[in-house]
């Protein structure tokens, strides 16, 4: 019995195990301050073996995702009601990533088969969480497919197919983008080694970013007094406001 | 200069932000409007997330209506007594807005009722100030043409409750301008605004009051209505940018200096043609939306829908 569940183990295991990521970035977490305007993060990594690498099967291919933290969204889809274009069918999707990047070796499609996509959920596709809403609205599919194109539009979901750089299939590198926009959070990247389009090997790395200094004063003081916070942008604007009027009646006279 | 917004969570620049402050500021000295109607359209383009361009553009209405008032105070332009009178009525009408706006919300079609309201109100309001100051410009070029009375007695000056306006020169009930105080209030909490383009109007052609009075009392009203706004925003839905509402103040206050100088310099007539003309673009420019097919038919939302 022990001897079967031990047998099942090393089946379970992905095939080829003997090859592991080891895995580095340029920085593993991200200040916003104020003068904050997107930042490059370096991902890079080598495999290593026990034993040389096996010849009988196929390239070794690399993928590389980065992934902000998730909320619930509100897709919405105009429609042409009495002659004007109005908000008319919306479903609620439970749950997608404020960012996503996939980077590869190569094509999706030849590194990469549906069964491991489906398993490790790789491309945004598979990460996005919507339960139901086939229920909300006709032909829900093309929700999912409106939220993916805005959101590229926006610089928010990215693949970067051939933008892993693997050297003498032991070195890979990476340069992933984070945008201006960026929402606070943890985010994950995780890495895959690949052979025969499937997964033999993955890691999972956190960056953390965070508002600093004058950023992280602003948005605790919105969150945690709001009347303060209201009251205190009155006196701003009103002392602003005076103060410009002051101004101008000096320079006048 | 590149800077990160708090809780807007974008990065904008600094100077196009506070040129956009000063135009508004600009517009809002010369006609006494508040420039809310301006300034949250043209921070959805920049790619503020609408929520916190509604509120924030409260907060830099606020500095701007101040400076302006002061600018006018010295003038002689602000009739207090009027605006007293309607900031009463725009309390009780803005607390009925907050309550229609909240059942449009749980309709789930309020972005809708905020951009018909828009070009209903702006539309109308431009076309006939549009109609009324271009008829008194020809008017005013044809010699021995008969001249306009300043007071034409009507139905209004018949009803009770008659109080002494001294700063407007007038002797009316109360009644009228706690009804336009209302409707205003009432618009501006559906539309996020302070009101003055309802305002200016209303007062010139509703209630009869001197164009030179109007825009002070109107920024006076105006005040009070966006800082109870901007309070409120920022207590229940934590969506005021400070830092947003710096900058834009920044450039706001000094361009309500200068627009208020400018206006002093041309005729009553040629400064409606203007605002006008400014109001009816705006109308235009919200219909086109409406009635052109957009290029991306789907929006996305952060959150559940209530």
């Amino acid at each position: 019995m022990i001897r079967a569940l031990g047998l099942l183990l090393v089946l379970a295991l992905p095939a080829g195990a003997q090859e592991m990521i080891v895995a580095g970035m340029s920085q593993n977490r991200v200040s916003i301050t104020a003068d904050f305007d997107g930042s490059e993060i370096l991902i890079y990594g080598a495999v290593k073996r026990e034993t040389p690498a096996p010849d009988d099967r196929g390239p070794l291919e690399v993928i590389v995702t980065v992934e902000g933290p998730s909320t619930p969204v509100t897709v919405r889809r105009k429609a042409r009601v009495a002659g004007i274009w109005v908000n008319n069918v919306s479903v609620t999707v439970d749950s997608a990533p404020s960012f996503y990047a996939v980077a590869t070796t190569g094509p999706l499609n030849h590194i990469l088969s549906d069964t491991d996509n489906l398993r490790y959920g790789i491309t945004i596709e598979r990460v996005i969480r919507a339960v139901g809403i086939t229920e909300e609205a006709d032909r829900a599919g093309e929700f999912l497919l409106g939220l993916l194109r805005v959101r590229t539009n926006e610089g928010r979901y990215r693949v970067l197919q051939g933008k892993v750089e693997l050297t003498e299939e032991t070195l890979f590198r990476t340069d992933v983008i984070l945008p201006a926009n960026l929402t606070e959070g943890e985010y994950k990247v995780r890495l895959f080694l690949l052979r025969d389009k499937r997964v033999i090997a993955s890691q999972e790395r956190v960056i953390g970013v965070r508002k600093e200094g004058l950023e992280r004063f602003i948005f605790n003081l919105a969150q945690d007094q709001p009347l303060l916070y209201g009251l205190i942008s009155l006196v701003l604007a009103a002392v602003a406001g005076w103060g410009a009027s002051a101004a101008f009646r000096l320079v006048r006279t | 200069m590149q800077l990160y917004l708090p809780i807007a969570e974008v990065s904008v620049n600094a100077f196009l932000i506070m040129g956009l402050g000063g135009i508004v500021g600009f517009l809002s000295g010369m006609f006494g409007v508040g420039g809310g109607f301006l300034i949250t359209p043209l921070l959805f383009f920049i790619g503020v997330p609408p929520a916190v361009a509604v509120a924030t553009g409260a907060n830099q209405v606020v500095a701007s209506s101040i400076s302006g008032v002061l600018a006018q105070l010295r003038r002689k332009g602000v009739d207090f007594q009027m605006g007293t009178v309607l900031l009463a009525g725009g309390i009780l009408g803005s607390a009925v807005g907050v309550w229609v706006f909240r059942l449009m919300t749980r309709l789930g079609q309020v972005d809708l009722f905020v951009q018909l309201s828009y070009v209903l109100f702006l539309g109308l309001i431009g076309a006939l100030m549009l109609q009324e100051s271009l008829r008194s410009l020809l008017r005013a070029r044809q010699p021995g043409a008969p001249v306009r009375r300043a007071h034409v007695h009507s139905w209004v000056h018949g009803l009770p409750f008659k109080m002494k306006f001294r700063a407007s020169g007038l002797y009316i009930s109360v009644i009228p301008p706690v009804l336009v105080g209302a409707a205003v209030g009432f618009l501006a909490a559906i539309m996020g605004v302070g009101g003055g383009f309802i305002l200016v109007p209303a007062m010139i052609y509703l209630l009869g009051m001197p164009t030179k009075v109007v825009i002070g009392t109107s920024l006076f009203q105006i005040i009070f209505v966006t800082a109870f706004t901007t309070v409120m925003h920022a207590v229940t839905s934590q969506t005021v940018d400070m830092l947003l509402a710096l900058l834009l103040i920044l450039g706001g206050v000094v361009g309500a200096q200068i627009g208020t100088r400018v206006g002093v310099r041309l005729k009553a007539e040629q400064l409606r043609i203007l605002l006008s003309l400014l109001v009816l673009a705006v109308a235009i420019r919200i219909a086109m939306d409406l009635l052109i097919t957009p290029s991306e038919l789907y929006s996305v939302a952060p959150g559940v829908m209530p």
